[in-house]
């Protein structure tokens, strides 16, 4: 059966609890799946104390301060800051979001940070994505033509360039892939939403001639139809996509050339 | 360990280029099953207390058989369909899944059989 239940070597463990100092005004406990490798030790919560009166409104800023102020081990993905590069992708409160447009005030409860669901840690907050992008290259997210390059930039019309609009904005950053169930399950075959959205955004550009072709790549039991639109893509995608409509189209394309 | 690259995984043995006729074939059973079901239910409602004679009377009608015979047919098959999209979900290993697939296959396609058979015994005795 699939495997539901962690294997023994990943059931997490109780952590350290660093504490704020007696200045400290407006505390938040910042609760923060801890693996590293090289420690041979099971996986743990660790526990922070952070006075939000010193630090940045976003889950982000908390999570640098905790790295430059408090444990300096405390290891992440993050590079712009702002939404647009998608590094720092992870599971915050329960829902995969990004740490740096995520508002500390607006996290509802305790406040739990684990890496992206289902992936394999490569240390603390840091999921192995090597399988996600080997996926997004199988695509080919790239225009194809068989028509010789024109001498001029390839034209196209302001309805055909607005068929892009909601998908162009995808910043791989894998929130929605990790977030289907379908893709726990399935996740070597699946091509999960993330890439079936890249896939879409290559099949509904009208200056690509490879249309046919993009949809002989897809149409499989695994790769496409393991979708079961459950829906979670769309509900957990930072940026506000669609990924569950972007398949839904696939789909419907897989059937009226048929 | 695997020395193949990340892209070969990933590419593994190509796509089935299929799927597409069970996706379909599942949407078309059930959109078939909400009128079948409702007349299903409605009409046993309407002959709830009719004794068996009254209800050979009624299933001999071919406008009725029909009906049910299509009910039948289209419910197993769904669920044949539905069963199998279940095990490729969640069944490990491969041949754990081969296994039950086919014997969730041969046994719906046996109880369906059965069910046809019996509606046009009892249709065809009237």
């Amino acid at each position: 059966m699939a495997q539901f239940k962690l294997p023994a070597n990943s059931i997490i463990g109780k952590g350290k609890t660093y504490y704020a100092g007696a200045g400290a005004k407006n505390v938040r406990h910042f609760h923060v799946y801890r693996w590293d490798p090289d420690s041979g030790e099971n996986p743990r919560m660790d526990t922070y104390e952070v006075d939000l009166a010193t630090c940045g409104p976003m889950v982000l800023d908390a999570l640098l301060k905790i790295k430059n102020e408090i444990d300096p081990t405390l290891t992440l993905r993050r590079s712009c800051r702002e939404g647009v590069c998608g590094s720092c992708a992870m599971n915050i409160g329960g829902v995969n979001t990004l740490a740096c447009t995520q508002a500390i005030a607006d996290v509802p409860g305790e406040m739990k940070i684990y890496p992206l669901p289902h992936m394999p840690v490569i240390k603390d907050l840091v999921p192995d994505l090597t399988h996600f992008y080997a996926q997004y290259t199988s695509i080919k997210p790239w225009l194809q033509s068989a028509t010789l390059p024109p001498e001029r930039e390839r034209l196209q019309s302001k309805e055909d360039r607005a068929k892009l609009d909601g998908l162009y904005e995808c910043i791989l950053c894998a929130c929605c892939s990790t977030s289907c169930p379908s893709y726990w399950w399935n996740g070597e075959r699946y091509l999960g939403p993330s890439i079936l959205l890249q896939a879409y955004r290559w099949i509904v550009d009208s200056r690509d001639e490879f249309t046919g072709e993009r949809l002989d790549d897809l149409e499989d039991p695994f790769r496409l139809y393991r979708c079961h639109t459950i829906m979670n893509c769309t509900k957990t995608c930072p940026k506000g996509l669609n990924p569950a409509k972007a398949i839904a189209e696939i789909k419907k394309m897989m059937v009226e050339r048929r | 360990m695997s020395l193949r690259t990340p892209l070969a995984h990933v590419r593994g043995l190509g796509t089935a280029k299929d799927g597409t006729h069970h996706w379909w074939l599942q949407r078309v059973t059930s959109i078939a099953l909400v009128p079948l079901v409702l007349w299903f239910v409605i009409s046993l409602l309407s002959i709830s207390h009719a004794d068996y004679e009254t209800f050979q009377y009624w299933l001999s009608n071919p406008f009725n058989a029909g009906p049910m015979v299509a009910l039948i047919i289209a419910a197993f098959y769904h669920a044949s369909l539905g069963m199998q999209v279940i095990y490729e979900d969640y069944v490990r290993p491969e041949g754990a899944k081969f296994i039950a697939l086919l014997a969730t296959q041969f046994i719906l396609f046996l109880l369906g059989a059965i069910a046809v058979v019996s509606i046009l015994k009892v249709a065809l005795a009237a």
